[in-house]
C-alpha cells in the first residue's frame, strides 16, 4: 500500500486523536462491561506494554533474549512491596519481618504512578547490568544469561524470605490497577517504541538484526544500541509486572516463572517479529485465546461422556503452535510490516486522503 | 573443615562435575555445528531418566538393560527433534532456529507435566550406587564414586569417537566449514544427525547417572542440570570438547565447595553459578579453551 506521507502537524492532530477514541473506549467500557471483559482487557493491555517492549530487544534488534518475566518479577515486587500498606506489611510477613527500609514506609495511593516508575527502573538496571557483560559479544550469550537470570530471579524470590516472603508471596496488595492506568500505558508504550523505532536510532536497531557487520561498518555502535533497547526493554516490562501484580493484587514466585516469557514469546511472534502493530494486536487475541483455552483444562461432558479436564494442556498446545509457526509461517500475521496512520486513511477514504 | 569433610565434599564436586561434562558435550557439539544453543538438550536429559525408569518399573527390566534402552530412546528422540524441527530452518535467521529450540524444550516439559504429572518420582537405585565406601577414611556413598568413573570411561570412549574414527573427523570438519564439507562429499545432513544421536546419549547417560545421585525425577528436572552444564561449555569455552568437560568439572567443584565452606549460602547455590557465568563472559568470553575468533569486518 502506497499511501502518500502525511504532515508532522497532521500526524500529531491523528495521535491525538487515537488516544482521545482509546480513552473515550475505556469510558465505555468501564460503563456497560462486565468484570470479567474489563478483567480480560486489563489483562490485554499489560501484554500489550510486555511484548511491545519484548519485541523492541527479539524482533526489532533481532537479539534474543529470554527475560522478560525476570524484569516483570522485578517490577512486580518493586511495586507490591512500596504499595503494600503498613498494617498488611505486618500482617503478611509473620515468616520473617520484612527488612527495615521497607518496612517504615508505604506509598499513598496517589504515588502508584512513582511506585510503576520506579519498579520499571529497577528492572531497566538490571537489564543493564546484564547486557553489559553479554552485549558486547558477538552470539547467543544474551540468551543463556537472561535464560539463567530468569530461573536465578525465581530461586531469590523463594530464598529472600524477608524481603519477597519467599513462596508464600504477598498478598492484599491493594487493586490499584484498572483500564485507565492499563490503556495509557499501553498507548504510551507503543508510542515511545514506534517513535523511537522509526528514529534514526530504531533504523540503526534494524541495520544490527539484519546484518550486524554491515551495521558496524556503517558506523553503528553496536554495544550502546543494543544495549540502550534492551534496558528500554527492561524498563517497560517492569512497569507491565507492577501493572500485573496491582491487577491481581498479590505477588508469588510462581506468577513469573518462564511460561510468561513464553507466551510473550508466542505473541510477538505470531504477530510477526519486529511489527510493533503485530504485537500489540496479537497480545490482545491473546488474552482472549487464553482464556478459551481455559475452557480445554477444564472437565467437559458431553451427552453421557465426561472428559476430565487435563491442567497444563494449555501450555502444550502453545509449545506446538510455536513450533510450527516457527516451522512454517515464520513472518508472523503482520511480518515486519506496520499499520501506519496512511494506511489507515488509505484504507478510510482512498486516494484522495491529504492533509 | 576437617580434611575428611573435605574430602568427601571433593568427591561429591567431581561426580556432579563430570555430570556437567557430560551434559555440556551435548551443547557444545551442537553449538560448534549450527550455532544453535539446543534448549531441548535439557528436556532428552530428562527423557533419559524417565525412559529407564519406566523400563524398571512398568517392565521389570534389569537395570543396565533399562539404562541401555533409555539411552538408545534418547539418541531417537535427539535425532528427531533435529529431523523435525531444526533441519526446516537451518538457512532460517539464527533467531527462529532458537525460538524453535525454545518451543521444543517447553513442549517436552509440558508434555511430561501433562502425561506422568508434576509430583517427583523416586528412581530406583541399583545396590551399586546404594553400597558406602571407606575411602581414604571418608565415607563416600557409591554413587559418589562410580558416577565420576563411569563418566570419565564414557568421555573416554567420546574422544575416540571424536579425534579417532571417520565420523569424528566429518562433525569436526563440519563444525569448522559446513559447505567445504558438503563439498567434500560428505553427506552434511548426516553427520548433524549423528551429532545429535551421540549428544543426546551423553544426555540420557547423564540423565541416569543423575538420577542415582539425585533419586526425584519430575519432568522439570532438567532446566537447571542444563543451564548450569551450558554455563559450564561457555566457561570451557563453547564449541570445544575438552573444554566443555573442562568447564563441567570446574561449575561442579565450584558449586558443592562453595557451598560446603559456607553453609548458609546453599539457597544461593544456583545464583552462584550465574555469577560465575557473567564474570566470564566479562573477564574471559572465549572461555578457557576457547580460540578467540575475531569476526573480520
Amino acid at each position: 500500500m502506497t499511501a502518500e506521507k502525511i504532515s508532522a502537524r497532521c500526524r500529531l492532530f491523528l495521535t491525538v486523536l487515537l488516544f482521545g477514541l482509546l480513552m473515550l473506549g475505556v469510558v465505555l467500557a468501564e460503563r456497560y462491561l462486565n468484570a470479567y471483559l474489563i478483567r480480560i482487557l486489563n489483562t490485554a493491555c499489560i501484554y500489550v506494554v510486555a511484548a511491545v517492549a519484548y519485541n523492541l530487544v527479539n524482533g526489532v534488534t533481532g537479539q534474543f533474549s529470554l527475560g522478560p518475566n525476570a524484569f516483570m518479577a522485578i517490577g512486580g515486587y518493586t511495586v507490591a512491596l512500596l504499595m503494600l500498606p503498613l498494617a498488611q506489611k505486618r500482617e503478611v510477613y509473620f515468616l520473617q519481618p520484612l527488612i527495615w527500609p521497607l518496612n517504615a514506609f508505604s506509598f499513598p495511593p496517589s504515588l502508584f504512578i512513582v511506585a510503576l516508575f520506579l519498579g520499571g527502573l529497577l528492572a531497566a538496571l538490571f537489564a543493564l547490568l546484564i547486557g553489559i557483560p553479554t552485549l558486547r559479544l558477538r552470539g547467543d550469550y544474551l540468551a543463556i544469561a537472561t535464560f539463567g537470570f530468569g530461573e536465578i530471579v525465581i530461586v531469590l524470590a523463594n530464598n529472600l524470605i524477608p524481603i519477597t516472603n519467599g513462596a508464600l508471596g504477598i498478598k492484599g496488595i491493594p487493586e490499584y490497577t484498572n483500564l485507565w492506568w492499563t490503556a495509557n500505558w499501553a498507548f504510551w508504550t507503543v508510542f515511545v517504541v514506534k517513535n523511537l523505532v522509526n528514529s534514526s536510532f530504531g533504523r540503526a536497531l534494524k541495520a544490527i538484526r539484519e546484518n550486524e557487520i554491515a551495521a558496524e561498518a556503517m558506523g553503528v555502535n553496536l554495544f550502546r544500541h543494543k544495549l540502550l533497547a534492551f534496558v528500554l526493554s527492561g524498563f517497560f516490562a517492569g512497569v507491565a509486572g507492577g501493572l500485573f501484580v496491582t491487577l491481581i493484587s498479590t505477588v508469588s514466585p510462581t506468577l513469573f516463572t518462564f511460561s510468561m516469557t513464553f507466551n510473550l514469546l508466542i505473541i510477538i511472534v505470531l504477530g510477526g517479529l519486529g511489527s510493533i502493530t503485530g504485537s500489540t494486536v496479537t497480545a490482545i487475541l491473546f488474552a482472549f485465546l487464553q482464556e478459551l483455552l481455559r475452557e480445554v483444562e477444564a472437565p467437559h461432558t458431553i451427552g453421557s461422556w465426561t472428559f476430565p479436564g487435563i491442567p497444563g494442556m494449555r501450555m502444550v498446545v502453545f509449545s506446538v503452535i510455536l513450533v510450527v509457526l516457527m516451522i512454517f509461517y515464520r513472518r508472523g500475521l503482520f511480518g515486519q510490516r506496520e499499520l501506519s496512520f496512511e494506511d489507515v486513511l488509505y484504507l478510510l477514504f482512498g486516494r484522495k486522503a491529504r492533509a | 573443615m576437617s580434611w575428611v569433610t573435605f574430602f568427601q565434599q571433593l568427591m561429591n564436586g567431581i561426580s556432579v562435575g563430570s555430570l556437567y561434562a557430560l551434559l555440556a558435550i551435548g551443547y557444545t557439539l551442537v553449538y560448534g555445528i549450527l550455532g544453535l544453543i539446543n534448549f531441548a538438550h535439557s528436556d532428552v536429559f530428562m527423557l533419559g531418566t524417565y525412559f529407564a525408569f519406566f523400563m524398571m518399573v512398568i517392565f521389570l527390566l534389569p537395570w543396565w538393560l533399562s539404562v541401555l534402552i533409555g539411552v538408545a530412546l534418547c539418541a531417537v528422540v535427539g535425532m528427531s527433534i533435529e529431523r523435525v524441527a531444526y533441519r526446516p530452518l537451518r538457512n532460517a535467521p539464527r533467531i527462529s532456529a532458537l525460538i524453535t529450540a525454545v518451543g521444543v524444550s517447553f513442549f517436552i516439559e509440558n508434555f511430561g507435566l501433562v502425561t506422568v504429572g508434576a509430583r517427583p518420582k523416586g528412581f530406583p537405585r541399583p545396590d551399586l550406587m546404594k553400597n558406602v565406601y571407606v575411602l581414604l577414611g571418608a565415607r563416600i556413598q557409591g554413587v559418589t564414586f562410580w558416577v565420576p568413573v563411569i563418566s570419565i570411561l564414557i568421555l573416554f570412549v567420546l574422544f575416540s569417537i571424536v579425534y579417532r574414527t571417520k565420523i569424528g573427523i566429518a562433525m569436526r570438519a563440519v563444525s569448522k566449514d559446513m559447505e567445504t564439507t558438503r563439498l567434500m562429499g560428505v553427506d552434511v545432513d548426516r553427520i548433524i544427525l549423528y551429532t545429535f544421536a551421540l549428544g543426546s546419549a551423553l544426555a540420557g547417560i547423564g540423565g541416569v547417572l543423575w538420577a542415582c545421585k539425585y533419586p526425584q525425577i519430575n519432568p522439570l528436572m532438567g532446566i537447571f542440570p542444563g543451564w548450569k552444564a551450558f554455563t559450564a561449555a561457555v566457561v570451557g569455552g563453547v564449541g570445544n570438547v575438552v573444554g566443555a568437560m573442562l568447564g563441567g568439572f570446574i561449575i561442579g567443584l565450584a558449586e558443592i565447595l562453595i557451598v560446603a565452606f559456607f553453609p548458609g549460602l546453599t539457597g544461593y547455590r544456583d545464583a552462584f553459578v550465574f555469577t560465575i557465568l557473567i564474570v566470564f563472559l566479562l573477564v574471559r568470553p572465549g572461555g578457557l579453551m576457547g580460540e578467540a575468533v575475531r569476526e573480520k569486518v
